[in-house]
């Protein structure tokens, strides 16, 4: 067993330890701050896809995650308003279901993925972050300017939308819930890191020259992987809503499209369980420090400096060491 | 004469007022190693880029398996089969040898959208990939980083990636370029022997490689083919000696 599996299983361990631990002597707001981890790691994982795995530096994932979040908050406003989304051609309702929900959810961010991705891929480099972001901004004033939706102030939701079989609202549920979709996400991305797509992904982050050599065209192959990318965040926007019963414009902002990435460098770039580690010391660091002192993001940007300066690999690079060549 | 497999008609390509490609016209014939010479800066790269797709002629046309690719790009020709290795070692460096084969071997087989299945154990890939290895020798080394491997090693790696396209034709920029006497030796082995399974256009400034290896050379000055012709030719070539190789090279 490699270093890192060891480090992953650690993770998953402490994933499930805590919980249980908060659980046994009733601290629901443990579980809630749980749960937030697993969502915003999941909205990781899904950066982590284009970031880490295609090198692709998106500095608008918020676009995605918003797009998730209204997904939820304008499919479930319309059910508990017993008021269509659209008469006519078709009658569209609105849904309190969580797995029709999430579905919207996906398609729609994959296909704004699709088109933000087509536009931003034919840039590199600086331009691709700086169009990314633009898109995301774009968007985030969109949603501020659009009354229909709650515009600045954003849609409340009385009671978190339902899944079969389970109480969403009782938190512990909801938390195992989103471990469910994390981990079967997490599982799918590591297949996708050794598919033959994620060769030729790789292999287009590394040297894009050698790919098309060999008759790959690396537009196409970043390209679907921006959209893979973007429908796991826009999943994890759908359950961070769900989350808060709460949607609102700031889930389109710059800063959540900076938070995200801090989460995948923070945790280790190209790491499996790296959003996770990231998203946890983010979290908690918020929750700890964040008690202490208002300014507790000077502790977080201290952290960062330092992952940056001296652990490349972020906390699970760190950790486990190099990647080794494995067969 | 047999149809080339390989051919450029007149092209020319100028970066403002320097003439990189003056009406270069030069053929690739079926089982010959055609080499292009020529002293620094006569746009041998400039040339192997417009071949290859990744730089366009301003006129002219470039033909490959009797077909007009002028308009075609990289990924197109490389499907076409055109193997084409790099002055500059262009590989997937935090790779490992065999992945990088295996890029090359997914690259031919052309299916690259499958999301589950673990490349590494593909058979069919991995056959591919390790034939490709074992016929350049770096078989055992197929499970170290690509950026461990020496220089030569490198270049070795680079045609073995262009072996897995199974080409057609192959277009090798200075493939001898920074390897010793030794190496060189090697190489020139190696390439000797796959002339037979696909021609090759050849540039290279190794001239011991070069009188050992080609059938024909053409010499280029100035982004002007000036010679062509069998080693023979072109070493009583005058133009070729004045512009070229200096007296006492030959």
């Amino acid at each position: 067993m490699t270093r890192e599996r060891l480090i992953n299983l650690l993770i998953l361990l402490l994933m499930i330890a805590v919980p249980a631990w908060a659980y046994a002597v009733d601290e629901p707001f443990i579980l809630t701050l749980t749960t937030k981890v697993a969502i915003l790691a999941l909205a990781g994982v899904g950066l982590n896809i284009a970031l880490g795995l295609g090198g692709l530096i998106s500095f608008g994932h918020a676009a995605f995650f918003g797009i998730g979040g209204y997904a939820m908050g304008i499919l479930a406003s319309h059910a508990q308003s017993y008021t269509p989304m659209m008469e006519w051609p078709l009658l569209i309702e609105g849904t309190k279901s969580m797995p029709v929900i999430w579905l919207v959810a996906m398609l729609t961010s994959a296909l704004a993925a699709l088109l933000i991705g087509a536009l931003s891929l034919r840039t590199s480099g600086v331009y691709f972050i700086m169009i990314t972001l633009a898109f995301g901004q774009m968007l985030y004033y969109f949603a501020i300017s659009w009354p229909a939706y709650g515009g600045e102030d954003g849609l409340s939701i009385y009671v978190r939308n339902g899944f079969p079989g389970l109480n969403t609202l009782d938190p512990l549920q909801y938390l195992i819930l989103c471990y469910v979709v994390l981990f079967i996400v997490i599982f799918l991305s590591s297949r996708l890191a050794k598919s033959a797509f994620g060769l030729a992904l790789g292999g287009a982050r590394q040297n894009a020259e050698r790919v098309q050599t060999v008759g790959i065209a690396p537009y196409r192959v970043r390209l679907t992987a921006f959209v893979i990318s973007g429908a796991v965040t826009g999943l994890a926007g759908a359950l961070y809503a769900d989350l808060n019963r709460f949607v609102s414009p700031t889930m389109f902002s710059w800063h959540t499209s900076g938070e995200i990435m801090v989460f995948v460098i923070l945790g280790g770039v190209a790491r499996l369980f790296g959003p996770v580690a990231g998203a946890a010391l983010f979290i908690g660091m918020e929750h700890v420090l964040g008690g202490i002192s208002e300014f507790w993001q000077v502790f977080l940007g201290l952290t960062l400096l330092a992952v940056v300066l001296f652990a490349r690999g972020g906390l699970i690079g760190t950790l486990a060491g190099r990647e080794v060549a494995h067969d | 004469m047999t149809r080339p497999v390989l051919s450029t008609h007149r092209i020319c390509k100028s970066f403002g007022a320097l003439e990189a490609s003056k009406d270069v016209t030069l053929d690739l014939r079926p089982g010959e190693i055609h080499a292009l010479i020529g002293p620094n800066g006569a746009g041998k790269s400039t040339l192997i880029k417009q071949i290859a797709g990744s730089l366009q002629p301003d006129r002219g046309e470039i033909r490959f398996m009797g077909r007009d690719v002028s308009a075609l790009d990289t990924v197109a020709r490389a499907r076409m089969g055109l193997g084409r290795t790099f002055q500059i070692s262009a590989l997937a460096m935090e790779y490992t040898v065999l992945q990088n084969v295996l890029l090359g071997a997914l690259g031919t087989q052309g299916n690259v959208f499958r999301f589950f299945g673990n490349a590494l154990k593909d058979k069919g890939l991995r056959a591919m990939a390790e034939e490709a290895l074992a016929r350049v020798g770096l078989l055992d080394r197929a499970t170290d980083l690509t950026g461990a491997l020496s220089h030569g090693q490198r270049r070795l790696l680079e045609v073995a990636v262009a072996l897995t396209l199974t080409p057609k034709a192959f277009v090798m920029d200075e493939p001898m370029a920074g390897l010793g006497t030794e190496g060189s030796a090697r190489l020139t082995e190696f390439l000797d022997g796959l002339r037979v399974q696909a021609p090759i256009l050849l540039v290279e400034h190794d001239m011991d490689a070069v009188f050992a290896l080609a059938d024909r050379i053409s010499v280029l000055v100035y982004g002007q083919i000036i010679a062509t012709g069998s080693i023979a030719e072109i070493r009583e070539n005058p133009e070729v000696r004045t512009a070229y190789l200096g007296d006492d090279a030959i």
